[in-house]
């Protein structure tokens, strides 16, 4: 970017020119790191993974070789505390991968099912779920989503009675990324059924626990790379040591673990657009019609000016979420509207370069149709955008 | 073993390189950067070496401020320390090599290891120059015989290989007939080809320490050399568009064509 004549060129002022204010020297180095992994250990089997539907299991170890499972985990538990920030950049470089089921996968076990054994779990807790989890040898899931309810915790059915040392599960949850592979599940249950969401309580279940099973694998529209599982729970017993924080605490943990899981969601979408937008760029300019290069129609010139404004507005809408949760703000209303604006802006996007890719964009053999499917995921889960209406307009104290 | 290593910084091979209309050079702007690929290699190689048989990497880069992007990323990957040579006006190979000179007989290495070129010009003369200015053996083109896929890669066994009495490097280069195994004296110089190690990537407990890793700065000034350069480049142009080719009806029209058009049979 060029610097107007008779400004002062101040380097911090010219990263905030670029939008890239929140990010330092180090961030960006380790943004190339990130993009080369990409670029050399993803991008070339995105299409076999998504035609499998499943990425292979050693990507879990690999990342966590690169030390990318526990970027903002203290290190006595393998992490290298090194912040949200750094995760953040990964997530984003993810979502340039160009399949929303490699880095839907993969988020979920640095993001959503450990998140919570962090910020509640005790120390054995740590040691027995998070670490092995940063070492890439257990795969963890996040179990909240309900047949009969989501972002409706309070009216959640799965129960965990509590019975001498134990608690006796029962329910089904769906939904859930990395369901099939998970070596534990951070769950949400009733353990007083009678109290609404106050009874809601978090509690950890590791494979193999007798009543605990996993039902089929299911058959998505897009992020067809993760693998994404109903769970059944029928008198399974886990021992009361497995709650995470105290009962009743639920509630409040997993609108806690949420307020990341939406960053994240946003982080990704900036990062898919990015992608799309450099591909579609790339396209108009080779594609010729009539004569010229589809660059050289004035509807297709304005189209772009249009979707890389939306891209920049989105992007910038979600570093200001980013600034004030990395600043350590409860900014509720600024990462629901960010989860929103990122991720429908994103569906627009991919829509728009669909179309612009002609009859090539419904193409199964053309990466943009990925996207097209993948991108629709992102006003869904982790909270709709119409859940997300609902939590700005409380912030307003409607 | 101490080992210098080049970082220079060149333009990103994935953007795209536009050539300002008045043939003065090229569009800087919007323009991303990189180390030298073949750089890279080398201080892979350079690491690679120095976990065996211990000692210290320091690499150099000669250019402005941001030149010290690419410092940062060879000290990032492993290297020990940096030092930078300041200076952004024009020099040209023969001014490279002959400040590389002065920071080798500063630093005193074991062994220099280069780029067999850089990307962006291609020249591939600063290696070759400066074991000639140094008057030391000179090794081009390092290769090795495993594939990128072997047990000595994964395990990131350096391939140029220090004799046993640690007083010479064996280097294999790649010739038009096979491969040639050339043992150089130490000191010496190396220059690498594509096929010697795939570098590692910069892991961010490296991005983190690299960020308190000195970088020493020097100028043409402090080292005595003038870099006034004896090349100048007059214009550069973007090559002429292809033309789209054509399709002959028989054999004797073609030669008709190559001998009359193309000038060539």
């Amino acid at each position: 970017m060029r610097v107007r004549t008779g400004t002062r060129k101040d380097e911090v002022l010219v990263k905030m020119l670029h939008g890239q204010g929140l990010y330092l020297e180090e961030h960006d180095a380790f943004r190339r790191t990130v993009r080369a992994v990409v670029e050399k250990e993803i991008l070339p089997f995105v299409k076999e993974w998504e035609a499998r539907e499943e990425f292979p299991r050693e990507l879990f170890t690999r990342f966590a070789e690169l030390g990318f499972l526990g970027l903002k985990y203290p290190v006595e538990y393998g992490g290298s505390a090194a912040g949200e920030l750094y995760e953040a950049v990964l997530l984003e470089e993810l979502g340039r991968c160009g399949s929303g089921g490699v880095s839907a996968g993969l988020g979920a076990q640095f993001t959503i099912s450990t998140g919570p054994i962090h910020q509640f779990g005790t120390d054995a807790q740590k040691h027995r779920w998070l670490a092995p989890a940063i070492r890439g040898e257990k795969i963890g899931a996040l179990g909240i989503t309900e047949p009969d309810a989501g972002s409706d915790v309070a009216g959640l059915r799965t129960t965990a009675r509590r019975d001498g040392d134990s608690y006796v599960l029962n329910g089904s949850k769906t939904y859930i990324t990395n369901g099939v592979r998970a070596d534990f599940v951070v769950l949400a249950a009733k353990t007083d059924p009678s109290a609404g969401h106050k009874g809601l309580s978090m509690v950890v279940v590791e494979k193999g626990t007798p009543g605990f099973s996993v039902g089929r694998k299911l058959d998505k529209l897009g992020w067809r790379a993760s693998d994404t599982a109903e769970l059944f729970f029928e008198d399974c017993r886990v021992p009361a040591e497995n709650l995470l924080g105290g009962e009743g605490q639920g509630f409040a943990q997993i609108m806690g673990n949420f307020q990341w899981e939406r960053l994240s969601l946003a982080l990704g979408a900036v990062g898919a657009m990015e992608d799309m937008l450099e591909t579609v760029l790339a396209h108009v300019k080779s594609r010729r019609a009539f004569g010229q290069s589809l660059h050289q129609f004035q509807v297709v010139r304005h189209k772009l000016a249009e979707l890389f404004t939306a891209r920049e507005s989105a992007r910038q809408l979600t570093y200001h979420a980013l600034r004030l949760h990395v600043a350590g703000e409860w900014a509720v209303a600024q990462t629901s509207m960010a989860k929103k604006v990122a991720t429908e802006t994103c569906c627009r996007v991919a829509d728009e370069c669909l179309q612009l890719h002609g009859g090539a964009g419904y193409m199964m053999e053309y990466d943009i149709q990925r996207h097209w499917r993948d991108a629709r995921l992102g006003p869904i889960g982790g909270g709709t955008s119409e859940v997300m209406n609902e939590i700005i307009a409380k912030q307003l104290g409607l | 073993m101490k080992i210098l290593v080049t970082a220079k910084r060149v333009e990103d091979p994935e953007s795209k390189i536009k050539v300002k209309p008045d043939g003065s050079g090229i569009v800087q702007e919007g323009l991303k950067y990189k180390i030298n690929p073949f750089d890279e290699i080398g201080v892979e190689e350079g690491l690679r070496l120095v976990a065996k048989h211990q000692g210290e990497v320091v690499v150099v880069s000669i250019g402005g401020k941001e030149v010290q992007e690419q410092l940062r990323h060879a000290l990032a990957m492993g290297a020990h320390r940096a030092v930078w040579v300041n200076h952004t006006g024009p020099v040209d190979q023969l001014g490279i090599a002959a400040l590389l000179q002065k920071v080798v007989e500063k630093e005193q290495p074991d062994l220099v290891i280069l780029g067999k070129q850089s990307i962006d010009d291609d020249q591939n003369q600063v290696g070759q120059y400066l074991a000639e200015f140094l008057g030391w053996g000179q090794a081009t083109f390092a290769s090795k015989v495993e594939s990128m896929e072997s047990e000595q890669e994964k395990n990131k066994v350096p391939a140029i290989v220090l004799t046993a009495d640690k007083k010479s490097v064996q280097v294999i280069r790649e010739v038009d007939n096979g491969l040639a195994t050339v043992e150089c004296q130490l000191p010496a110089v190396v220059t690498t080809d594509l096929r010697l190690n795939q570098p590692r990537y910069a892991s961010l407990p490296g991005i983190m320490k690299a960020k308190s890793k000195p970088i020493e700065e020097l100028t043409p000034a402090k080292l005595s050399v003038d870099v006034t350069p004896a090349i100048q480049v007059l214009k550069m142009s973007s090559p002429p568009a292809r033309k789209a080719g054509i399709k002959v009806a028989d054999v004797p029209a073609l030669v008709e064509k190559l001998h009359n058009e193309a000038k060539v049979v």
